[in-house]
């Protein structure tokens, strides 16, 4: 080429795009993985897994590890971990135990004092992380410890016979609230319609928005395809739910409430991106003017927070407050995040994800249970899987070519 | 005629749905040095990518030939086993590391597994003689500036038997003297026999020593020019321009009619000692100040404190024992915080984009909005619309060459991801705006883009301080230029009067103590 060409304005004409491949491939792929899982299972045990009051017991069971889930996301995304959230939760569940059993206190007055106290309990590990900048790993194991010891000194012996209020917290569910429709839930049903309406709405105003403003949509069989999905799911797991016995259980509208506000937190306010930012670059966040102290020291506030929920809803399952509570928590709420695709190096991960890792360590503990496998090989299994999962992933990832730096 | 050492052959590269390289055929005779220059986003560091093998065979299209026969690397190390090193454009050095360690990283001097230090040490000090470094070999590489890294590097690149060396944009951070240096030292590699690729944007310097110039364009390579005095079509900077960018471009800086107002801000006694060592003073005792509409210059030598002071400035983010006024329209500031910096409508572009400047693992509109959430939110709550408009606006205003903004900024080339901390910057809508090296890998005609916005800037009231190691940049651009060495302002020109002489005289002169 001898004679140069006018090329006036390059950076308006953009080459063939497609949305960003690599994050959503994978959160289809866990997706895909969670779907898979299932289907397995209910292979594997003659159709026991999803027999309507074992969907809704998987719920009640695995709420714990979804709203800790979703704290411990936005703790790992800033690139910090927390070990000390089982302990916390038997600390906590200890409070209660106290409270309830040895000082007759009332219900609501006790679920308060319980999200205060894990509250603070953040506010005492953020504080050292955030102000002192202690590495996080260290104060939550020195957490894990001190509340565990606290957990100990609280119920030297195990609290029960909470009241029935208490109870029904996560035993109970809303049947017979609005009658039924032949064997079905009638308020159950109202809520799948409304849930499914409402995930059909906020999609397709979703893509029609970022069509409007010219984005990325991602192709359209595969929104399709997602969508009709994710709606019959959502159907599907209604009329389980409202054939069982309970119907809609009390904690899926706690868990249900707690993941949709957080998905909007980290996803569309400024806090949730002031966490992406801590944990993609530090010293960039830092002179991007970012008050990077108090976003940390508030990510454990609200871990700990999360962490008295958490104690609420296992304590009320349980009927009952034990040291040992919460034992082993912190593994099966970290695999859930990285299951779910967070990064280990921070900066990478999302509410939604750690929901579907949260749901396929919950249907793995399910169905293996159901099949009586022993323990320690579920524990194989589970570590197994974990270990996969992420190698997978990376796989993926460099198959992708990643670029160098 | 003798056969030439590499030939590639039809080489195309697709990322995902982008296509970096298209059919790129380029043929390399030993002992050249051979340029490659293009816009930023073209496709060089991709091709030598490809060539060096940290792209593996099979992720491309097209055939390498190396010394007559076909090659299919695996991996940097399949490449490096046959003489070829690649210097990339973005350090790969360990900063924990000291300068030694740094040099044989992953080719050990040692003895049955065991360093041997001795001779570590004493093969790291030959090579960074050779390569002109005055530094301990012991030195910790993140205690050395990025200049200095840059020389580790060749020294690393030298420690193994190499062939075909590889530089890309090698001398985007140094000064001129070691710029200088640096192309010495390529002279005296090629007398040696080593061919080289150099990529650069600076092409006085690849005027000055290529034998032969690539053009690429949008991944295909448009033209090679011979830089030889009785070629045909010889190779000169108007000509390479004109098909790297499509067009001729006449001036290399947008004219500008400064309207200069009342003072903006001032600095005073500035003094600032090491984060680490208290005892040594970095910046001392340095004034200076710039007006509305006005554009402020900092020349300065590597390691005379400009960048500590720009850092110290902006949020007390170097440095300890900072001491000395900030007076912004009249009344004395305090920025010891990035946020109080920002609140009192300062901003600061880093030199180094990737370390202080991007969250390289997001995408582009959210590093447009990093630093500004404030603007576009509503109560904690961002408005997502809003967020893209400006991206995009950025986008098509600065140019960034990319896929979308949505596209992660780790994957943008090196020159489009300074365009994007750029416009971080720009869009907070500062008062002030200091600029680091706003230039470092950028292309010249998006150079040509980004002193408009500087001017468009500076003409709407703000004012700009311009800190760059290279004085024609200064000397086109600012209406005033501050001279700084060893941490001592040692004078300032107005730019009727400042020459690239005048300034080198106020930059090496010894601060009197
Ligand atoms: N991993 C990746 N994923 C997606 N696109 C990529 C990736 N790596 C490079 N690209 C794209 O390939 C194109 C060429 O990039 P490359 O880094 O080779 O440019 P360059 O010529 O070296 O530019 P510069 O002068 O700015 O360094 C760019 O448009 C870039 O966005
Ligand atoms: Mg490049």
């Amino acid at each position: 080429m001898s004679e140069a060409v006018t090329q006036p304005d390059r950076a308006a004409e953009k080459p063939p795009s497609v949305f960003n491949v690599g994050a959503s491939l994978r959160q289809y792929g866990i997706f895909l993985a969670l779907v898979l899982i299932i289907v397995l299972f209910q292979f594997l045990t003659d159709g026991r897994l999803l027999q309507p009051n074992n969907v809704t017991s998987l719920v009640q069971q695995n709420a714990y590890v979804l709203i800790l889930a979703v704290g411990m996301l936005m703790v790992i995304v800033a690139g910090h971990i927390d070990l000390s959230v089982g302990s916390v939760v038997a600390a906590v569940g200890g409070v209660i135990g106290v409270l309830m059993i040895d000082y007759d206190w009332g219900t609501w007055i006790t679920v308060l004092v319980a999200l205060l106290i894990g509250g603070l309990i953040g506010a005492w590990q953020g504080f050292w992380v955030a102000y002192v900048g202690v590495p996080a790993f260290i104060v939550t194991l020195g957490g894990m410890m001190i509340f565990r010891g606290v957990a100990l000194v609280l119920v030297g012996y195990t609290r029960s016979g909470f009241e029935s209020d208490f109870i029904a917290i996560s035993n109970s569910g809303v049947a017979g609230l609005t009658g039924f429709v032949g064997m079905l839930d009638a308020f159950t049903l109202i809520v799948g319609i409304i849930g499914i309406l409402a995930v059909l709405f906020f999609s397709i105003r979703k893509r029609l928005a970022l069509r409007k403003r010219n984005l990325d949509v991602e192709p359209s069989v595969l929104f399709w395809v997602k969508l009709v999905s994710l709606a019959a799911a959502i159907g599907l797991a209604t009329y389980w739910i409202a054939r069982s016995n309970l119907a809609l259980p009390y904690v899926l509208i706690i868990v249900g409430a707690v993941v949709f506000a957080y998905a909007w937190l980290m996803g569309s306010t400024v806090f949730g991106r002031h966490v992406y930012a801590i944990g993609g670059n530090l010293a960039a966040a830092k002179l991007s003017g970012i008050n990077t102290k108090k976003v940390n020291f508030w990510l454990f506030v609200n871990m700990g927070l999360l962490g008295g929920l958490a104690a609420i809803i296992v304590t009320s399952r349980a009927g009952a407050a034990a040291a040992a509570a919460g034992t082993g928590y912190e593994l099966d709420v970290i695999a859930a995040c990285f299951i779910g695709g967070a990064a280990v190096t921070g900066g990478i991960g999302r509410v939604s994800g750690a929901v579907i890792g949260a749901l396929i360590m919950g249907v793995l503990n399910m169905g293996l249970s159901i099949m009586g496998v022993d323990p320690s090989w579920q524990q194989i299994i589970k570590g197994l899987v974990l270990t996969l999962a992420v190698a997978f992933d990376l796989i993926n990832k460099s198959r992708s070519a990643g670029r160098a730096g | 005629m003798t056969d030439p050492i590499l030939e590639m052959r039809g080489i195309g590269k697709t990322f995902g749905p982008v296509r970096a390289l298209q059919d790129v055929t380029m043929t390399v005779m030993p002992g050249e040095i051979r340029a490659v220059c293009g816009e930023n986003g073209a496709g060089k560091s991709t091709l030598m990518n490809v060539l060096s093998g940290l792209y593996p065979y099979g992720s491309y299209e097209g055939e390498i030939h190396y010394q007559g026969k076909e090659t299919r690397f695996r991996s940097l190390r399949d490449s490096e086993a046959v003489g070829i090193v690649i210097i990339h454009q973005e350090l790969g050095l360990s900063p924990y590391l000291s300068i030694a360690e740094n040099i044989f990283l992953g080719n050990e001097r040692s003895r049955m597994g065991v360093i041997d230090w001795r001779e570590t040490n004493s093969r790291a000090k030959e090579l960074l003689e050779r390569v002109g470094l005055r530094e301990k070999v012991e030195t910790r590489v993140m205690d050395i500036g990025v200049g200095k890294q840059q020389l580790v590097e060749i020294a690393k690149a030298l420690s193994k038997e190499v062939k075909l060396l590889i530089l890309d944009e090698p001398t985007a951070a140094l000064n001129d003297e070691d710029s200088a240096h640096l192309l010495g030292l390529m002279r005296q590699l090629r007398e040696e026999g080593v061919t080289q690729i150099l990529i650069s944007h600076k092409l006085n310097e690849v005027m000055a020593i290529a034998d032969n110039v690539t053009v690429i364009r949008d991944g295909a390579v448009v033209e090679t020019l011979s830089n030889a005095d009785d070629a045909e079509d010889k190779a000169t900077e108007a000509r390479i321009i004109r098909s790297m960018v499509g067009r001729p471009l006449d001036h290399r800086f947008p004219p500008r009619e400064p309207e200069i107002g009342e003072e903006l801000l001032r600095l005073e006694d500035w003094t600032v000692h090491h984060p680490e060592d208290p005892q040594r003073v970095i910046v001392d005792n340095a004034s200076l100040s710039v007006r509305r509409g006005e554009i402020v210059g900092i020349a300065g030598l590597m390691g005379a404190g400009r960048t500590e002071l720009a850092m110290s400035l902006f949020g007390h983010q170097y440095g300890s024992r900072i001491s000395g006024k900030v007076i912004k329209d009249g009344k004395e500031i305090r920025t010891e915080t990035v946020p109080r910096a920002i609140g009192h409508g300062l901003a600061y572009v880093s030199e180094d984009r990737k370390k202080y400047g991007l969250n390289l693992i997001a995408e582009i509109r959210h590093n447009i909005s990093g630093a500004s959430l404030g603007k576009i939110s509503k109560r904690g709550v961002i408005n997502k619309t809003t967020e893209d408009t400006v991206a995009r606006d950025f986008r098509n205003k600065m140019r960034i060459r990319s896929s979308g903004i949505q596209q992660l900024a780790g994957n943008l080339s090196g020159g489009n991801q300074q365009k994007v901390s750029l416009s971080k910057w720009v869009f907070s809508d500062p008062d002030v705006l200091i600029l680091d090296e706003p230039t470092r890998g950028i292309d010249v005609g998006a150079k040509y883009e980004i002193y408009e916005i500087i001017n468009e800037l500076a003409a709407s009231g703000r004012g700009i301080i311009v800190i760059s190691s290279e004085l024609p940049e200064l000397l086109g651009l600012c209406d005033r230029i501050y001279a700084l060495s060893e941490g001592r302002i040692t004078g300032q020109l107005p730019r009727e009067e400042a020459t690239q002489e005048s300034l080198m005289e106020l930059m090496t002169m010894e601060a009197a103590r």
